[in-house]
C-alpha cells in the first residue's frame, strides 16, 4: 500500500513550497501553449497557413458546440471555455507522454479549475443580468427553495471536481495496477482507452461549465 | 491486521460493488432511450448524443464517488493510525 494514488509524486523543493510531477506537468502544457501559439504562429494572418488553419478549426469546432449549447454569440465566453477545453484535453493526453502525469489526476487542479468555473459562472451572471436579477434567480421558484439553490452551486461544483480526478485518478491507477501484474505489452489498450476517456472528460466538463454558464447568463435552463 | 482493517476492506469492495452495478444499469438504460431516439430521428442526433454525454457523466460522477470512498477507506482511512 505505499503506491497510493492520493499522494502527490514530489520532484523537488523551491525554498519550502514542494513541487509535485503534476505541477511540473502543467508548466511543460503552459510553455507548449504559449510556444506553440505565440511564437511559432505569431500573429494571426488573412491567408492562413497549415498550422493557423488547423487551429482555427479546432477553435471554430469549439465555438459551433458552445454556440449549440448557449443559443448565442459564443464569442466572449470562448476565452475562458476554449481554453480550458484545450488545456484540459492536454493534460488528459499527457498520461502518454513518458516522465509526465495528467495534473487533472491529483486533487488539486480539477479543484481549482472547478473553483475558476464557480466564479467565472456568478460574474458571467452578474455582468448579463445585473447582481439584482441574477441573484433574484435564487429565489425563483419559491424563497423557501433558496437553501436547496445555493446548496445545488455548491454542489455541482463539487461534483464538477470530483468527475475530472475521480476518472482520472482511476484511470492511472488501472495502468498502474496492469503494469504491475502483467509486463511490456498488455498496458496498451488501456493507454489507448486512457486517450478516450481522457477527450471524452475535456468535453464533459467544458459542456458542463457551459450548461451552468448558460443557466446563469439565462440562456439555457438547468 | 486488526478489526478495522478488515472492516474498511470489506466497505471498500462492497462500495465499488454497489457503485458499479447501479450506474452501469442506468447508464445502459439512459443509451438504449438514447438510441432509440436517435433511430426515430436522425436528424437529432447532434443535440442528443450531447445531452447523453452530459447525463451520462451526471450519472457516472455517482460511481465515482464510490470510488473516492473506497479509496478513503483503503488509502486515507481516518481510524488507521
Amino acid at each position: 500500500m505505499e503506491a497510493s494514488p492520493l499522494v502527490p509524486d514530489i520532484l523537488f523543493h523551491i525554498g519550502f513550497v514542494p513541487i509535485s510531477r503534476s505541477v511540473v506537468t502543467t508548466w511543460g502544457i503552459m510553455a507548449l501553449l504559449f510556444v506553440v501559439l505565440r511564437v511559432s504562429l505569431g500573429t494571426p494572418k488573412v491567408n492562413a497557413g497549415p498550422a493557423q488553419a488547423a487551429l482555427e478549426v479546432v477553435v471554430l469546432a469549439i465555438a459551433d458546440q458552445l454556440q449549440q449549447v448557449l443559443n448565442r454569440d459564443p464569442w466572449p465566453y470562448m476565452p475562458l471555455l476554449g481554453s480550458l477545453f484545450i488545456f484540459l484535453g492536454l493534460a488528459n493526453l499527457a498520461a502518454v507522454f513518458p516522465g509526465a502525469t495528467p495534473p487533472t489526476g491529483h486533487l488539486e487542479t480539477p479543484a481549482a479549475l472547478a473553483a475558476i468555473v464557480f466564479l467565472s459562472v456568478h460574474y458571467f451572471g452578474i455582468r448579463t443580468r445585473g447582481a439584482r436579477k441574477y441573484f433574484g434567480h435564487y429565489l425563483e421558484p419559491n424563497p423557501f427553495l433558496l437553501p436547496l439553490n445555493v446548496l445545488g452551486d455548491l454542489t455541482r461544483t463539487f461534483s464538477l471536481m470530483i468527475r475530472l480526478f475521480g476518472n482520472m485518478m482511476s484511470h492511472e491507477f488501472v495502468i498502474a495496477i496492469v503494469v504491475f501484474l502483467a509486463g511490456l505489452i498488455v498496458p496498451v489498450p488501456f493507454l489507448l482507452l486512457g486517450v478516450l476517456i481522457g477527450i471524452i472528460q475535456a468535453y464533459i466538463f467544458t459542456i458542463l461549465a457551459t450548461v451552468y454558464i448558460g443557466g446563469a447568463i439565462g440562456a439555457v435552463e438547468t | 491486521m486488526n478489526y478495522i482493517e478488515i472492516v474498511s476492506i470489506i466497505g471498500a469492495v462492497i462500495a465499488v460493488s454497489f457503485g458499479a452495478i447501479f450506474p452501469a444499469y442506468s447508464e445502459g438504460r439512459a443509451i438504449a432511450a438514447a438510441m432509440e431516439a436517435i433511430a426515430r430521428q436522425p436528424e437529432a442526433a447532434g443535440t442528443l448524443s450531447r445531452t447523453l454525454f452530459v447525463g451520462l457523466a451526471m450519472i457516472e460522477t455517482m460511481a465515482i464517488y464510490c470510488l473516492v470512498i473506497a479509496l478513503l477507506l483503503l488509502y486515507a482511512n481516518p481510524f488507521v493510525g
